[in-house]
C-alpha cells in the first residue's frame, strides 16, 4: 500500500479511519479544521509544502461530507504559485471544491489565462483541465480565442491539444457564441485529419456538440467522419494502444456515429454506400463473447450503429435486421443488453414503421415487466406504452393492471397514469374503459390522480348508453369492504347522477342506494363529504313517490352538517336543505348534468407536455417526439362523443387555438393544484356539482343547453378579462391543425412576472421568451431572451413594441434569424412618463417551417414596477394622510369579490406589489396600512399611502382608501390594487358587484370553484 | 456528457467525487445521499444502469467500491460503462493491483489520473499507455521540485552553520 507521500495527510487519514463512530470522526475533523484555520490565518509562516498539505486535508474533509466554508481562497491562490507541485494542487483542489458560479474563480481568470498563453506546457495542461472542468461564462468570453489557438496549432503537442479541444467544448456549452461558425467549420474539418487518436477523440466530442446545434455548417465534416469510421471498423492503421480488448477505440467509433446522427441525411451516394457497408458489418459482425468488457465495448458500438441506422431510415431489409437483433437482445440473460434492447426498441418504435414486427415480441416484453430489476421494468413499461394500439390495448392494459398490485410504489403513479391514458386512447368500447378505470382506482387508489376520475365522470356523463352500466358497476364496488376514498367519490357521484337508472334492479332502490353510500360517510375525509351530500340530494330528488323515512334521514344529515365547521360542507348542507323543502324547484336545480363540451383529455395533455419538456438534443429523439405528439393528437380526435365539437364552437373565431389554450390552462391549473400552490383553502375539495362549477357565472343566465354556447361565445368578446385576452392572443396565420400552441398559460406567466423580475414570458415548442428586468426609479431595463429550442433556425423573427402613451420604450435590434438552440438577448429600455395602468404589448412573430407564428404578449412593465416601498412611522403617516383630503387625491372604494385571504397573506400580497405594509399604524388589527413611492417623469418621486380595511366576517370584501399627491396616480394605483386582489380567475366577468344570483342556485363558494373538477378538466373554457 | 463521477464504498463512504456540472455543496450532499441509497441497495446480477431524475447513472462494483458516472438520458450507456473499466485499469496499472485503501490514502492521485482521462465530462484519452506516461511525467516533476527544494534548504543549512 502506498501512502500519500505527505506524512501529515496520511496521519490524518489514518486517524479518521480509526474513529469508532461518527461522533469521534466529527471531533477529529473539527480539530483538524480548527488547526487548518489557524494555520491559514497567519499565512506568512506557511511553506508551500504545508499549504499544499492543508489544502488536501480540506478536500478530504469536504469529501467526507463536512462543510468546508473557508480556505477556498488559499486553494485558489495556489494556482498562481510559481512551482509545479503547488500549482498542480491549486488547480485540482479548486476544481473540486468550487463550481463555476463561485466568485473566487473570477479572481483566478488572469492567472489562468497567463498559464494558457504561456510557454510552459505543463502549466497549460493544468489550466486547460481546470477551465474544461469548471469554467463558466466569464471564462468562455475571455479565454475561448486562446484555447482555439492551442487546439489548431500544430506546434503544440497532442497532450495540450486534446485538452484544448475539450476545454473549448466546455466553453462552447457555456456560451455558443464563442465559436464563430463561419471560420470554425473548416478548421474543424482539418482537425478530423488528425493522426493522434487522443486529439481526434477529444475533437470528435467537440464536433458532436457543434453539429447538434448547426449541422448545416459542418457538412464538410461528414465524409471525413465516414472515413474515420471505416478506418476504425476495419482496424486499419490503428495503433495497438488505442484498441480496447481488440476493438479499435470503441469510444471514438461511438462518437463518430453520434456526429453522423445529427445530419439529416447522407446525400452523396458513395459516402452513403461506404457508411452502410460499415454499418452492415457492425450489425452482422458483432457476436456475444465471454469477456465482459469486450462484449460491452462491441455492443456499445452496435447500439450506436442501430441508432444511426434508424436515423438514416435505411431500407426495409436493414431495418428488419435491426428489429430482429433487438428481438434477440430483449430475450438474453445479460441484463445490460436486455435493458438496452428494450430501450432501443422503444426508440425504434417511434422512428419507423415497424410496429407490427415489434408486436410479435409482446409476450417477451410483458415478461420483462416482471423482471427483478426495476430499471428493466421501467423500460418494459415504456415500451408497452409506446407499442399499444387498438389491436393490443386490451391485453396490454390488463397486464398493466395486473402488475399494478405488485409494482413498486415508486412506479405505481406512472403506471396508473399510463394505464388510464391507454384505456382512454384505445378503448374498443367505453364500458371497458369504465371497467379499467374503476379497477385502477380499486387497486391503486392512492396513486390515481383526480384527473383520472374526473375524466371517467366526464365520459359517463357524455354517453347515455354508458350510464346504466357505470351506475351498476359503481354499485358493485360499493358492496366491497374498505374501498378507497377515490372510489367512494366516483361511485357516489355516478350513483347520484345515474342511480335512478338502476331503479328496478335488486338492491338499487333509492333507500338501498342511500344506505350503501351513507355507510361510507364515517370513513371519508372532509373533501368527500360535499360529494356525498350532493348525492343524497340527488337520490332524494329521484325518490318518487317521496319516501318519508328516507326524507327524514337525509334531512337529518343536512341538519347536522348545516353547522359543520367546513364552509363548503356547511353551505351545501344548508342549501340542499332549503332546496329540498321547496319540492318542485329541486327538480330543476338538481337536474342531471348536461354533457361536457368535448375537450382534449387533461391526462393526455399532461403526458404530451412532459414529453415536450424533456427536449433532447439528438435528432432521433426530436423526431420521435414529433411523431408521438402527432399520434396523440390524431387519436384524441376519435372519442368525439356527445355533441360534435363544431356545433357548439361556431361562435369562435379560432377554434383550434381557443380550445387548446383552455386545455393548457386546465392542465396548468391541475398541476399547480396537485402541488397545492394554487389554493390552500381546501386543495382537495372537488365539488360534486360539476355543472355548477363548470359554468360558474352563467348557470343563472339560461338552461344548460344554451349556457354552453353562450359561455363559449362570450370569451372572445370580453375585453375586460385578461385571461380571455391572452387566450386569443395566439393568432397563427396558417390555419393548419397542428399550428404552434403555447406551452403553459400566458396569462399566468404574465401575472407572475408582474410580481417578480425574471421568468418566462412565453413558450411554445419552438421558442422560449424569457424576461429579466431591472427597475430604477422611473426607468427600467428589460432584457428579452429569445431562445430557439429547435435544431433548425427560426427565421423572419420580428418583435415590435406597442407602447402605451405613458411609456417611452426603445427595443434594441432583434435579429431576423435565431440560430438553432441559440439564445439572443434584446434589451428594452423603458421610461415611465406618468402614472397609468396601460400595458405595453410585444407583437412577436417568427416563421417555423411554413407556419407564421404571431403572438401578442403583454409586457410586465406595470405600474407597480415603478414603486419603491418605503417604511413610514406614525408621525410621518398621519399628517400626510390628513393633509390629503378626499377626492381626487384620496379615493375610497368598497371592493367585493376579493380573493379571500387571511390577513397575513393579504399583507404579503400587498407587499409583493411593492407597497410596504406598516404594521401597528392602524389601531384596528383588521386593517392594513401601506406606503410606497411612485416614480415617473411627471410626478417625480411621489409618496402614496393606502389603507385597506378588511372584514373578518367576510373576507371577500374590503374597503380600500388610496391617497397620493397626484389625482391620476391615486386613481390608477387604486385600480391597480383592485385588479390584483380581485380574484380574476373565478369570476372573470364580475369583478365588481357579486352576481345577483340567489345563493341557493349555486352551491359554489369561490374557494370550491377553484378546486372543482370542472376547472381541472376544462379550465376557463 | 458525464455530469459527475462518484466513488462510493459499500459502507456508503465517499472516496472520490468529481462534478462536471455546477452543483452547489448542498445539492452535492443531497445527490450523494440519494444515489448511494439507490445504488448500494441494488442486488447483484442486475443491469448496470439506474434511471435517476432526468439522468441515468451507470455504475459498476469493483470489490468494495462502486464506481458511478451520471450521464444524459440519450448517452451511450455501455460506452460509459467501459470508461469506468478503463479508469479502473489505469488505476490498477498505476498502483499495481489497486485496492480501496490505495485510493483512500492517495485520493489526490486518483484525481490526477481522472483529470487525464476525462475533461468536461468527456473522454479525453483512450490509451492507457499515454495516460500512464503523462502521470509518470507529473510525478517526476513533483519529485524534481522536491529535490531542488531540499537541496536548497541543505545549502541554506550549510551556509548558516
Amino acid at each position: 500500500m502506498a501512502l500519500s507521500g505527505m506524512r501529515g495527510l496520511s496521519v490524518f487519514i489514518s486517524d479518521i479511519r480509526n474513529c469508532q463512530n461518527k461522533e469521534q470522526e466529527r471531533l477529529r475533523v473539527d480539530k483538524e479544521l480548527g488547526n487548518v484555520r489557524t494555520r491559514f490565518k497567519n499565512e506568512k509562516g506557511l511553506t508551500p509544502y504545508e499549504k499544499k498539505k492543508y489544502v488536501w486535508k480540506m478536500l478530504y474533509i469536504y469529501m467526507l461530507g463536512y462543510d468546508v466554508d473557508f480556505g477556498h481562497m488559499e486553494a485558489v491562490s495556489l494556482i498562481s504559485a510559481p512551482k509545479y507541485p503547488e500549482k498542480q494542487v491549486g488547480y485540482i483542489v479548486t476544481s473540486c471544491l468550487l463550481n463555476e458560479n463561485h466568485d473566487f474563480l473570477r479572481l483566478a481568470i488572469n492567472t489562468v489565462r497567463n498559464d494558457i498563453i504561456g510557454r510552459n506546457e505543463t502549466f497549460q495542461c493544468l489550466a486547460l483541465t481546470m477551465v474544461g472542468n469548471i469554467g463558466g461564462r466569464e471564462f468562455a468570453e475571455s479565454l475561448a480565442p486562446d484555447v482555439q489557438k492551442l487546439l489548431i496549432s500544430s506546434s503544440y503537442r497532442p497532450l495540450v491539444r486534446k485538452k484544448a479541444a475539450l476545454c473549448l467544448l466546455r466553453l462552447y456549452r457555456k456560451n455558443p457564441d464563442v465559436v464563430n461558425i463561419d471560420g470554425w467549420a473548416d478548421r474543424m474539418a482539418q482537425l478530423l485529419d488528425e493522426r493522434d487518436l487522443g486529439v481526434l477523440t477529444s475533437s470528435m466530442s467537440l464536433l458532436v456538440a457543434l453539429v447538434s446545434n448547426h449541422h448545416d455548417a459542418y457538412w464538410s465534416c461528414l465524409p471525413k467522419c465516414v472515413k474515420i469510421l471505416e478506418r476504425l471498423a476495419r482496424n486499419q492503421d490503428i495503433p495497438q494502444e488505442y484498441t480496447y480488448y481488440g476493438i479499435p477505440s470503441p469510444w471514438l467509433q461511438v462518437k463518430t456515429m453520434r456526429v453522423l446522427q445529427y445530419f439529416p441525411t447522407v446525400e452523396d451516394p458513395n459516402t452513403r454506400r461506404s457508411l452502410f457497408e460499415v454499418l452492415q458489418r457492425i450489425l452482422m459482425g458483432t457476436d456475444v463473447v465471454k469477456n465482459v468488457n469486450k462484449n460491452n465495448a462491441s455492443h456499445a458500438v452496435l447500439f450506436e450503429a442501430l441508432a444511426l441506422v434508424m436515423h438514416l431510415d435505411a431500407e426495409k431489409e436493414m431495418m428488419s435486421q435491426c428489429v430482429a437483433l433487438l428481438g434477440k437482445f430483449i430475450a438474453v440473460r445479460e441484463p445490460n443488453i436486455r435493458y438496452l434492447g428494450l430501450e432501443n426498441m422503444t426508440r425504434m418504435l417511434m422512428v419507423t414503421d415497424v410496429q407490427d414486427i415489434i408486436k410479435r415480441h409482446q409476450a417477451q416484453i410483458i415478461t420483462s415487466l416482471k423482471d427483478p430489476d426495476v430499471s428493466i421494468r421501467r423500460r418494459a413499461l415504456d415500451l408497452l406504452y409506446g407499442m399499444c394500439d387498438v389491436s393490443n390495448a386490451k391485453d396490454i392494459v390488463e397486464e398493466l393492471l395486473q402488475y399494478l398490485s405488485t409494482a413498486d410504489f415508486a412506479m405505481r403513479e406512472e403506471l396508473s397514469l399510463k394505464a388510464a391514458i391507454l384505456a382512454e386512447k384505445f378503448a374498443p368500447d367505453l364500458s371497458w374503459y369504465v371497467d379499467v378505470i374503476l379497477q385502477l382506482i380499486d387497486k391503486a387508489g392512492d396513486f390515481v390522480s383526480d384527473d383520472i376520475w374526473f375524466r371517467v365522470v366526464q365520459f359517463v356523463t357524455n354517453n347515455e348508453d354508458l350510464q346504466p352500466y357505470a351506475a351498476a358497476k359503481a354499485r358493485e364496488y360499493l358492496d366491497k369492504p374498505a374501498i378507497h376514498e377515490t372510489m367512494v367519490k366516483v361511485s357516489a357521484y355516478i350513483i347520484g347522477e345515474f342511480g335512478h337508472l338502476l331503479a328496478r334492479r335488486p338492491g338499487c332502490s333509492p333507500k338501498e342506494l342511500f344506505a350503501v353510500i351513507h355507510e361510507k360517510l364515517p370513513t371519508v375525509s372532509t373533501s368527500t363529504i360535499p360529494i356525498l351530500l350532493s348525492t343524497y340530494a340527488k337520490i332524494f330528488m329521484h325518490t318518487q313517490p317521496p319516501d318519508q323515512e328516507l326524507q327524514n334521514q337525509i334531512w337529518a344529515i343536512f341538519n347536522k352538517y348545516e353547522s359543520c365547521i367546513d364552509v363548503e360542507i356547511q353551505q351545501r348542507a344548508a342549501e340542499y336543505l332549503a332546496l329540498s323543502r321547496r319540492g318542485e324547484a329541486l327538480v330543476d336545480i338538481l337536474a342531471e348534468m348536461p354533457k361536457f363540451p368535448e375537450r382534449q383529455s387533461a391526462l393526455i395533455k399532461k403526458a404530451e407536455d412532459t414529453e415536450v419538456d424533456t427536449a433532447e438534443q439528438s435528432a432521433i429523439k426530436l423526431r420521435a417526439q414529433q411523431q408521438t405528439s402527432n399520434a396523440l393528437v390524431v387519436t384524441d380526435q376519435r372519442p368525439a362523443n356527445g355533441t360534435p365539437p363544431a356545433n357548439h364552437q361556431l361562435g369562435l373565431v379560432k377554434i383550434p387555438n381557443m380550445s387548446s389554450n383552455a386545455d393548457h390552462n386546465s392542465t396548468d391549473q391541475g398541476l399547480s393544484q396537485e402541488n397545492g400552490t394554487l389554493n390552500k383553502v381546501d386543495p382537495q375539495t372537488p365539488s360534486p356539482d360539476l355543472l355548477g362549477d363548470l359554468l360558474g357565472p352563467l348557470a343563472i343566465e339560461g338552461p344548460p343547453g344554451t349556457a354552453v354556447q353562450s359561455h363559449q361565445t362570450e370569451i372572445p368578446g370580453s375585453g375586460g378579462d385578461p385571461n380571455a385576452v391572452d387566450a386569443t392572443a395566439i393568432v397563427p396565420v396558417g390555419e393548419e391543425p397542428n399550428s404552434v400552441q403555447p406551452i403553459g398559460n400566458i396569462a399566468e406567466r404574465f401575472h407572475a412576472l408582474c410580481l417578480k423580475d425574471s421568468g418566462v414570458l412565453y413558450e411554445d415548442p419552438n421558442i422560449q421568451i424569457g424576461i429579466k428586468a431591472e427597475w430604477r426609479l422611473h426607468q427600467g431595463c428589460l432584457v428579452l431572451f429569445l431562445g430557439n429550442k429547435n435544431t433548425s433556425p427560426l427565421v423572419s423573427v420580428q418583435a415590435v413594441i406597442m407602447p402605451p402613451s405613458h411609456f417611452k420604450m426603445e427595443l434594441s435590434l432583434v435579429p431576423e434569424t435565431i440560430p438553432p438552440r441559440a439564445q439572443v438577448q434584446c434589451p428594452l429600455e423603458v421610461v415611465n412618463l406618468r402614472p397609468s395602468r396601460d400595458v405595453a404589448v410585444l407583437d412577436f412573430s417568427y416563421k417555423f417551417g411554413h407556419n407564421m407564428v404571431n403572438v401578442k404578449l403583454r409586457l410586465p412593465a406595470v405600474l407597480n414596477k415603478f414603486l419603491q416601498p418605503i417604511p413610514v412611522s406614525a408621525e410621518e403617516f398621519f399628517p400626510q394622510w390628513r393633509s390629503l383630503t378626499g377626492p381626487p387625491l384620496k379615493l375610497q372604494e368598497v371592493v367585493r369579490g376579493v380573493k379571500p385571504l387571511p390577513l397575513a397573506e393579504m399583507a404579503n400580497l400587498i407587499n409583493s406589489f411593492r407597497l410596504m405594509v406598516c404594521p401597528g399604524l392602524d389601531p384596528n388589527p383588521n386593517n392594513l396600512v401601506a406606503s410606497t413611492t411612485f416614480y415617473s417623469e411627471s410626478t417625480r418621486a411621489m409618496l402614496c399611502l393606502a389603507r385597506i380595511e378588511t372584514d373578518p366576517a367576510d373576507r371577500t370584501q374590503l374597503r380600500m382608501t388610496v391617497a397620493s399627491g397626484d389625482p391620476t396616480l391615486t386613481f390608477e394605483l387604486k385600480e391597480f390594487i383592485k385588479e390584483q386582489i380581485v380574484n380574476i380567475p373565478v369570476a372573470p366577468r364580475a369583478p365588481g358587484p357579486v352576481p345577483p344570483a340567489p345563493p341557493v342556485a349555486q352551491p359554489t363558494s369561490p374557494a370550491a370553484a377553484l378546486t372543482d373538477p370542472g376547472a381541472l378538466l376544462a379550465g376557463l373554457l | 456528457m458525464i455530469q459527475f463521477v462518484l466513488l462510493i464504498s459499500r459502507q456508503g463512504k465517499v472516496r472520490l467525487t468529481k462534478w462536471y456540472s455546477p452543483y452547489t455543496q448542498k445539492e452535492r450532499t443531497k445527490v450523494l445521499r440519494e444515489l448511494s441509497g439507490v445504488i448500494l441497495a441494488r442486488g447483484p446480477k442486475l443491469c448496470n444502469f439506474v434511471e435517476w431524475r432526468e439522468y441515468k447513472v451507470v455504475y459498476k462494483r469493483y470489490a468494495s467500491l462502486y464506481f458511478c458516472m451520471c450521464i444524459d438520458q440519450d448517452d451511450n450507456e455501455l460506452e460509459v460503462l467501459e470508461i469506468i473499466h478503463h479508469f479502473v485499469e489505469i488505476l490498477d496499472r498505476y498502483f499495481g493491483s489497486v485496492c480501496e485503501l490505495d485510493l483512500i490514502f492517495n485520493f489526490h492521485k486518483a484525481y490526477y489520473i481522472l483529470d487525464e482521462l476525462l475533461i468536461a465530462g468527456e473522454l479525453q484519452e483512450s490509451s492507457k499507455k499515454t495516460v500512464a506516461r503523462l502521470i509518470a511525467a507529473q510525478d517526476s516533476l513533483v519529485e524534481t521540485a522536491k529535490e531542488q527544494a531540499s537541496s536548497i534548504s541543505n545549502m541554506i543549512a550549510q551556509a548558516t552553520k
